[in-house]
């Protein structure tokens, strides 16, 4: 199977790889993960005031097509609301990065993974 | 299909190994294409199917995570094929830690001395999740199944570990 070139990209050249401190309250963390191939996303976004995420940080352990849908979503989120970003699907990350078929759970990974953030983030404000 | 019927052994989690191996062995020389040469057309490709067959099945049976989702399925939890993701943050948590473990073995002062250590760690959580997932399918409640199905879910992690731990060995002896 041949990866599109945005897919090698993004894996030759990762955006936005690392983590930010987790005791730093604009800080929101989504962990997720794929049994059915062993990887593990965890994806950082740091959110201001007015609720715009700032930045956004990732570590994937898994194929190239987990490792480019991640690193798009990192990109893909900065500068944008929360409602924005949960708007993100994973056919958008599929299409952007034209990932075939049998990568597709990696787009919903990604998605999954950005949700959880949010989610996250959502948590930590309210609780 | 109930591969646990085709050899004509109780749906379990626990297994007898040798058993299921020498009946492995029986239904393959009974089945065997070579058996059908003479056989009419319609007989000959039976055997052919037959033989496929067995082979998913003690090829399912004969793994510990296959059977328990073979099991799971047959009790109406269909997992194999699943694409929904994993979300329990202090169990990713932990293998994302493993994982950095892993990548530290190559760079580490005595990478056999690390390579034992991850090893080690791997062995001992697959053992406790084994275990588990061998009383959960026994107990056979609903709820139980639906442990059974996130314990095989988290195993699986742990066998994809294993892998590439395996993988990282191969690379530091060439």
């Amino acid at each position: 199977m041949a990866y599109s070139n945005k897919v090698i990209d993004h894996y030759e050249n990762p955006r936005n790889v690392g983590s930010f401190a987790k005791d730093d309250p604009s800080i929101a963390t989504g962990m997720v993960g794929a049994p059915a191939c062993g990887d593990v996303m965890k994806l950082q976004i740091k959110v201001n005031e007015q609720g715009i995420i700032e930045d956004a940080k990732f570590k994937t352990y898994g194929c190239g097509s987990a490792i480019a849908s991640s690193s798009l979503v990192t990109e893909w989120v900065k500068g944008k609301s929360l409602d924005e970003a949960q708007q993100i699907k994973n056919t958008d990350i599929a299409h952007e990065l034209a990932l075939p078929p049998v990568k597709i759970h990696c787009s919903i990974l990604a998605e999954d993974a950005i949700k959880a953030a949010i989610a996250d983030y959502k948590q930590k404000r309210g609780g | 299909m109930n591969y646990f019927q085709l050899f004509d052994l109780p749906a379990t989690f626990e297994l007898d190994l040798t058993e299921l191996g020498s009946r492995y062995l029986a239904l393959q020389r009974q089945f065997h294409p070579d058996n059908y040469a003479a056989a009419s057309n319609r007989d000959r490709l039976m055997s052919v199917q037959q033989t496929a067959n067995i082979n998913d099945a003690y090829h399912s049976l004969k793994q510990p995570l296959l059977r328990a989702e073979h099991l799971l399925a047959l009790r109406g939890l269909k997992i194999s094929h699943e694409q929904r993701s994993f979300t329990d943050p202090v169990f990713l948590m932990q293998q994302m830690e493993l994982r950095e473990q892993l990548e530290e073995i190559s760079t580490s002062d005595d990478p056999d001395d690390a390579i034992m250590a991850v090893e080690q760690q791997l062995q001992q959580q697959r053992k406790v999740l084994l275990k588990q997932l061998a009383a959960a399918l026994e107990a056979n409640t609903a709820e139980q199944n639906q442990q059974a199905a996130e314990l095989v879910r988290k195993l699986k992690f742990f066998f994809k570990l294993q892998h590439e731990l395996e993988l990282i060995e191969q690379q530091l002896q060439d």
